[in-house]
């Protein structure tokens, strides 16, 4: 991303100034960190009532098979993803990685079957590369085509379903990761029952010129807050879900990545359609023997919050030093600090107290299960 | 005297001790505060060195010495309850007390108008 270019702006951005948010420069994007809730309250809110939160800066891109069969879609995709495409039912999501030859992670995503093609949405900072990729790999047997005309909002919290069921009756029925096509306003929209909070709630892929009249109906109901990326991020860190650039990346396989459970029992050893894609070699060799280090959940034992890059150390002293921090802040529905961070395996196992480097000091924190809170999806 | 400095803090100077604290203005930018850490009192600072840390969900942030001295005193309380930082900056969210070596020094410091017109 260059710097010096123009931010480009979502079509609610008019909305969130006009809701008194304060914005920021999030992967080329002018984006709303707060609004005059604050990302204390907005964070709480969230999880006791609903929050709408903008996030039409991600790519959605859609892969229909030129044989017209949705199958051979999924079978082209399988060959980016180490997940079982194929097995996706209609109607139906599921979480994938799209990794590169050394076993790193391209990026993480997730993946709809819509019955004649798949809908994918793809992070803001990778999607013009994940959509090079997307064609130069199944580019011969699938078309791939962005989708530069639509929105993305998500709303989440407890209160979601009550709200967007108002709206669209048909999506109180759903389950988690499924996927409907139903009209609001007047519109189709694509929804999700899915997200990124640890709460249950949506994702609406809904047609720009209709985003802000949307945006403007959920908050128009008792309940519904906007939320802002500063929130998003203590939601979806206390929810132990990684951020992409910062918990995973081309330097992190997914095995290191704890992620083994987006990698299917059917794109494995002995699986139907075991590896075929890139870096397999490596990652199926973890998953079968474990990888060197692990992503893990580290709960500080005091006060200060340990915050990504921080170093890990295995002595009080700053002896040995072990890893680092990917994402730390603090958790507003746990009441303190929570990180996540990568150690070797040795030092990996839930207990474990190792050392953060915080202003000269060394803080205990414990290797703690993730999530932090248990989350609230509609299975 | 009340002085202030260009990165809002405020200081209540009585006797050659000033209490210090951040305002209104550097609480509100801030957002709700969730942890802050205190110098213990005999520790000197020059005027700038980091003396405090305050830090919201997002972020940390660090308050600086406004003037050459040493802490006399800091504020147990707003370690304790971080907010009273947010719902009261220029009073009981004060964060602690220096001896000034050079009582002077204060007067180089802004006065309340000239900072109300540097937040403006």
């Amino acid at each position: 991303m260059d710097d010096q270019s123009p931010l480009l702006k979502t079509p609610l951005h008019a909305l969130h100034v006009s809701l008194g948010a304060r914005m920021v420069p999030f992967a080329g994007y002018d984006m709303p960190v707060q609004y005059p809730l604050g990302v204390l309250k907005e964070h709480l809110h969230t999880r006791a009532h609903a929050g709408l939160f903008d996030v039409s800066h991600m790519g959605q891109v859609i892969v229909r098979a030129r044989s017209g069969n949705n199958a051979d879609a999924a079978l082209a995709l399988e060959k980016l993803v180490p997940v079982d495409v194929a097995g996706l039912g209609i109607g139906r999501q599921r979480y994938g990685l799209f990794t590169n030859d050394d076993g790193g992670i391209l990026d993480d995503l997730m993946i709809t079957n819509r019955g004649d093609h798949l809908f994918l949405v793809v992070n803001a900072a990778c999607k013009e590369a994940d959509f090079a990729h997307l064609e130069k790999h199944l580019g011969a047997s699938c078309e791939v085509t962005p989708i530069r005309d639509r929105s993305l909002l998500a709303l989440q919290g407890p209160k979601a379903e009550a709200a967007l069921a108002s709206l669209a009756p048909a999506v109180a029925s759903m389950k988690f990761m499924d996927v409907i096509a139903t009209p609001i306003l007047g519109v189709e929209c694509i929804i999700s029952r899915s997200g990124y909070s640890g709460e249950d709630g949506y994702e609406i892929s809904v047609p720009d010129e209709t985003a802000e009249a949307l945006a403007n109906a959920l908050l128009a109901i008792d309940g519904v807050e906007p939320i802002g990326l500063g929130a998003r991020d203590s939601l979806r860190l206390e929810a132990g879900l990684c951020l992409y650039g910062n918990d995973i990346d081309t330097g992190t396989t997914p095995v290191e990545a704890a992620l083994e459970w987006a990698m299917q029992k059917a794109r494995r050893i002995g699986g139907a359609r075991a590896g075929g894609f890139p870096g397999a070699d490596r990652i199926l060799a973890e998953l079968d023997k474990g990888a060197s280090r692990r992503r893990v959940g580290l709960k500080p034992e005091g006060k200060a919050p340990v915050r990504g890059h921080t170093k890990l150390y295995a002595d009080e002293n700053g002896g040995s030093e072990l890893g680092e921090v990917t994402s730390g802040g603090f958790g507003p529905t746990v009441e303190g600090p929570v990180a996540m961070g990568y150690l070797p395996v040795g030092h990996a196992a839930n207990g474990t107290t190792v050392y953060a480097e915080v202003r000269g000091k060394y803080l205990p924190v414990t290797v703690t299960a993730l999530p932090f809170i248990t989350p609230t999806y509609k299975r | 005297m009340l002085k202030f400095t260009s990165e809002h803090e405020w200081l209540k100077i009585e006797n050659g001790v000033a209490t210090v604290g951040i305002t209104t203005h550097a609480a509100e930018q801030l957002g709700d505060l969730v942890f802050v850490e205190l110098p213990a009192a005999g520790k000197s600072f020059a005027k700038g060195a980091d003396a405090a840390t305050v830090e919201s969900v997002k972020a940390a942030s660090e308050v600086y010495c406004p003037l050459d001295g040493e802490i006399v005193e800091s504020n147990d309380a707003i370690t304790a309850d971080p907010s009273l930082v947010n719902s009261d900056p220029q009073g009981a969210g004060w964060f602690f007390k220096l001896k000034l070596a050079n009582p002077a020094d204060a007067d180089d410091l802004l006065d309340e108008a000239a900072y109300k017109e540097l937040i403006a």
